[in-house]
């Protein structure tokens, strides 16, 4: 390799960029402020890899967004050497997770036209981007478009793309999450032998991503964000020799312990008791009662408890796509997370063994009980006069805290889990949700007498 | 290498298909440019106002000629569009402030009729070129212009603004210049909606192309040359026979522009495809085939290739596609008040001058007088769309459920969705004096000639696209020929149909302009209605009805459209969309 890509990541670690108190705000449809991130500090030194991790919702790749430059933070700064950036972040490249190429270009033209931007002379330009192209592994493929190549290839442009300009450091916004298992495994041991061989020609690398084994395995730092608003809950140091091996118990011992944290009680935001919840202090995880319902059955017959990875690895999910479904089932009462463990209550055993319409009926009271914004729907369901209400009223009440988007989702999950419970019915025609005729009997009146 | 590169028969022998394609090529280039040359060369002729021909020669052996200055006349007014359409979209995509304006501006445009435009702005462009005849050339291609802009820079528009996120971003990081990200960014990902809006507002044109060729302004008639005026000419005539051998010229035209130009285009710009999805099956072209296999796109893309980077360095001046991120809030304000104060003042006293200016002639009570008359046409409108709809919705949908029956058709639709009603005009006029039927209701046949294909071919395409699988299950469930109907047809084309029934609405009082007064021979017919009061207003340079007809029949569409039409697309985006 010539040495004009391969730029030596020099021994003093200096500050790259400075994160320095930012938060950063959306304003809500009834003019709400709406926070998304909430006070984070953070520092990227040259010749680390820094992993940011966090479950949807943390606001991790908005964080990595202030960073590049591309939205600017509510309040705080971000500086890059020391400037403040007041537009796109002139030090860094980013690699997206759905690659973001060009599709009318040919992998060569797309990996120049950085080069391109810049003013680089055609002669010059296609030299650099042919050598970017060969370190990557793509020789051969210069003159494909993205759309003939596979996610893999195509996601290998995207590095490339990114890698010719040399930047100082490497934004990666989930870049392996739109891969196949198989493909995502290669690419990351490729950039890591290339990261370890002092090859790479950026000086450091800050990584977004909601898969933790991904974080254990590339990151020097793992910065794990919590939700609502986003706010930095831990930072964890992984000391581990490159390249590392999955199976180790040091390397088994830290993902547990990040499972832990994404998973156990963010010490960041009061507790409070379930009947005191509300809607809003409580959202109901965006989880389908399939979904959640799967899950218990799974974990109860794995002997009613589950170490969490274990789970996560055998259904091949990442923890965007069980976490809520975890979360929905400790909020119903039908699991316990101890540390990285899940366990099956017994209220979860019934429910999972019973016929459907006893499990029904424990679902029903499960939601009835713990669901904050389903109870509040049942609720005001039952005091309206003729039990129907306009959708309307609850969507304006969940706007005031939540994005048009996320307003509606709560709403969507509510539905869904209130007419499983056959608590009540939605018509979609007039926008009316009415009380379920088999609920009529079962009125707060009759449950408390019960 | 060198010296084999001494032989060129040795390229010649290895592929010998690549020189009948050479050939090909050459020879439509050196065709097209001497057409073009010879064409221009035309539009320059001295004219007097006062001596200018009002008719053109049916002469048939210049009938050839007349088609190609037209087919010219449509390909620069395509130019103009496209122009227009990068300028227009861009600044109202990029600048927040302006978009506030130009949204709504083009908004109402795409609701004026369009030879109301015609009607408006023809003395503006004779005066423009005084002793040419470039005034008129220019006059028309301004209406067809109108009738293709509109439509073309919504698309473009709306590419811009749906461009993925991540693109934009991808864009910014790789610090792209403004004229960079444009032409490798914005246009790329633009180019099927513009070619594809293009296509159809090309095949609108040809109506507006031949109501603009002869017409009568300011008590004057005016023609010229072209296939359009040629026809209103057999018409005076009472010529028939030449009227149909214009039609069968025309069809000729559509088939062949179709042919040679929009379908490469079209299978060209497959390539821009943002998607995955596969191309349509339609888009092959073997027009561009043979273009491929030719040298042309290599020599033109080396000769351009040069262009490329000392054109980006030039035009970097414009600077980055980016924008600051931080600035101060007040001064924002501040600059989006007054701008607001200054758009509205335009407003108001644009509305005040134009009150007044009719105050001052005719009077206020015209509006109320074309209000009337818009109450005549508007019943037209609904008659037609009436018929229409129980006449094309179940062809539609039979042509468009049938696999088999849509590719026998689909030659014969696509040449009906381009050709130029008003050329049937003199037919249907013909047998209106002959019968004696009075054009208050033949009237709603000559608009429905033009419009009712919109229904027919959006009903097509929606029935087209109900999945299989629904019409398997209707099979399946053995649903009887109502329930059929009822719950798989109607539902599934419903949003087509829609946005089929809008448009026809739109194109029928385009068409009432030119419908509402039909000459024949030495006969004028005339029917009451808002659509003759524009025409016969043109036609005496009466200023002042030409303003109050145009904004009757604009507020009429818009607010059909907004009361009616907005409201049943609302509805069938929520419950008729798979």
């Amino acid at each position: 390799m010539t040495d004009r890509l391969t730029a030596t990541r020099s021994a003093t670690s200096d500050v790259l960029v400075e994160v320095s108190g930012v938060t950063k705000s959306f304003t809500g449809v009834a003019g709400d402020e709406l926070r998304v991130l909430g006070g984070i500090d953070l520092t990227l030194r040259s010749g680390e890899i820094v992993a940011l991790l966090g479950r949807s919702g943390s606001g991790k790749s908005t964080l990595l967004r202030t960073i590049a430059g591309l939205i600017a933070p509510t309040t705080g700064t971000v500086r890059y050497r020391g400037r403040e950036l007041t537009g796109a972040n002139p030090g860094v490249a980013m690699v997206f997770q759905t690659f973001a190429l060009m599709p009318w270009l040919t992998v060569q033209d797309n990996v120049e036209l950085g080069l391109a931007a810049r003013g680089v002379p055609p002669t010059e330009r296609a030299e650099r981007a042919l050598q970017a192209i060969d370190l990557i592994g793509l020789d051969g493929f210069e003159s494909a478009y993205p759309k003939e190549l596979s996610g893999g290839m195509r996601q290998r442009v995207g590095f490339a793309r990114a890698i010719v300009l040399q930047p100082d450091l490497l934004l990666m916004d989930e870049p392996f999450s739109a891969l196949d298992v198989l493909t995502a495994e290669n690419l990351r041991n490729e950039l890591m032998e290339l990261w370890n061989g002092q090859q790479f020609p950026t000086r450091s690398v800050c990584i977004v991503t909601h898969n933790i084994e991904e974080a254990v395995l590339l990151a020097d730092r793992v910065v794990v964000l919590g939700a609502n608003p986003g706010h930095i809950r831990a930072e964890v140091s992984v000391t581990l020799d490159r390249p590392r091996d999955r199976h180790s118990p040091a390397f088994e011992a830290l993902v547990d312990d990040l499972y832990g944290l994404l998973t156990g009680r963010d010490t960041a935001i009061p507790e409070v008791a379930p009947a005191a919840a509300t809607p809003t202090t409580k959202p109901l995880p965006v989880a389908s009662v399939g979904g959640l319902a799967g899950l218990v059955e799974i974990v109860h017959s794995h002997g009613d408890r589950v170490d969490l990875p274990d789970i996560a690895a055998e259904l091949n999910f990442e923890i965007d796509d069980l976490l809520p479904l975890v979360d929905a089932a400790t909020m119903l009462n039908f699991l316990n997370v101890h540390d990285a463990d899940l366990e099956v209550t017994a209220t979860g055993v019934d429910f999972t063994t019973a016929d459907i319409q006893e499990s029904k009926k424990i679902f029903a009271e499960q939601v009835r009980e713990s669901a904050p914004l389903v109870r509040t729907i049942w609720r005001a369901l039952n005091s309206s006069g003729n039990g129907a209400l306009r959708v309307g009223f609850f969507l304006d009440l969940l706007r005031r805290s939540f994005s048009a988007d996320d307003a509606q989702q709560q709403l969507d999950t509510a539905i869904d889990w209130g007419r499983y419970a056959e608590l009540f019915d939605f018509d979609a025609d007039s926008g009316q949700l009415t009380l379920d005729p088999s609920a009529v009997d079962r009125r707060p009146t009759s449950v408390s007498a019960s | 290498m060198a010296l084999l590169r001494g032989f060129p028969s040795r390229e010649v022998l290895v592929r010998p298909r690549q020189t009948f394609a050479d050939a090909a090529v050459f020879v439509a280039v050196a065709v097209l440019l001497w057409g073009v040359l010879r064409l221009s060369q035309g539009a320059t002729i001295p004219f007097n106002e006062a001596t200018a021909p009002s008719r053109v020669s049916t002469d048939l052996s210049s009938l050839p000629y007349y088609a190609a200055r037209s087919l010219l006349r449509m390909f620069v007014a395509l130019f103009f569009s496209t122009l227009f359409t990068f300028v227009y979209a861009t600044a109202a995509a990029r600048l927040r402030r302006l978009e506030k304006v130009l949204l709504p501006t083009l908004d109402i445009l795409q609701s004026v009729p369009i030879l109301g435009f015609l009607s408006v702005t023809i003395t503006l462009w004779i005066a423009l070129f005084p002793g040419s005849e470039l005034g008129l050339e220019c006059a028309s291609i301004f209406a067809i212009f109108t009738s293709q802009a509109w439509n073309m820079t919504f698309a473009f528009y709306n590419s811009l603004v749906s461009q993925p996120r991540d693109l934009d971003e991808a864009a910014r990081l790789l610090r792209l210049s403004r004229w960079q990200r444009f032409w490798r960014v914005d246009v790329p990902s633009g180019v099927i909606p513009l070619v594809w809006n293009g296509m159809m507002s090309f095949g609108g044109g040809w109506f507006f192309l031949a109501a603009s060729e002869a017409i009568s302004v300011n008590n004057h008639r005016f023609a010229l040359p072209g296939i359009g005026s040629f026809v209103a000419a057999a018409t005076e005539e009472s010529q028939l026979g030449k009227v149909g051998i214009a039609m069968a010229v025309m069809v000729v035209m559509v088939i062949a522009v179709n042919y040679l130009f929009w379908r490469p285009l079209a299978a060209f710009a497959e390539r821009f495809r943002v998607e995955e999805s596969e191309g349509t099956a339609s888009s092959r072209s073997s027009v561009l085939a043979v273009l491929r296999r030719s040298r042309l796109p290599g020599l033109l893309g080396r000769a351009l290739g040069w262009l490329v980077f000392p054109l980006d360095r030039i035009m970097a001046v414009f600077g980055l596609a980016e924008y600051p991120l931080r600035g101060s809030a007040t001064r924002r304000r501040v600059g989006d008040i007054a701008f607001a104060t200054l758009i509205l003042a335009l407003v108001v006293w644009g509305v005040y001058a134009a009150l007044s200016y009719v105050h001052r002639t005719v009077g206020l009570g015209e509006f109320g007088h074309a209000a009337l008359l818009g109450l005549f046409t508007f019943g037209r409108v609904v008659i037609l769309l009436v018929v229409a709809t129980l006449i094309w919705v179940p062809i539609g949908a039979w042509i468009g459920l049938s696999p088999k029956v849509s590719r026998l058709t689909q030659p014969v639709v696509q040449v009906l969705s381009s050709f130029p009603a008003n050329f049937l005009f003199p037919l249907v006029a013909a047998g209106l004096i002959a019968t004696g039927i009075s054009l208050n209701w033949g009237g709603i046949l000559l608009m429905a000639l033009g419009a009712q294909w919109y229904i027919l071919f959006n009903v097509i395409a929606g029935a087209s696209t109900i999945p299989n699988d629904l019409k398997e299950a209707a099979e399946n469930l053995r649903l009887p020929f109502l329930l059929r109907w009822r719950r798989l047809i109607l539902p599934g084309i419903f949003s087509s149909y829609i946005t089929g029934g809008m448009t026809a609405a739109g194109g029928a009082w385009n068409a009432s302009i030119v419908s509402e007064v039909v000459n024949y021979g030495a006969t004028t017919l005339t029917a009451t209605g808002l659509g003759a009061y524009i025409t016969v207003a043109t036609a005496h340079g009466d200023y002042p009805r030409i303003l109050v007809g145009v904004s009757v029949m604009c507020l009429y569409v818009v607010g059909v459209n907004r009361l009616f039409w907005r409201r049943l697309l609302n509805v069938a985006q929520q419950r008729f969309a798979y």
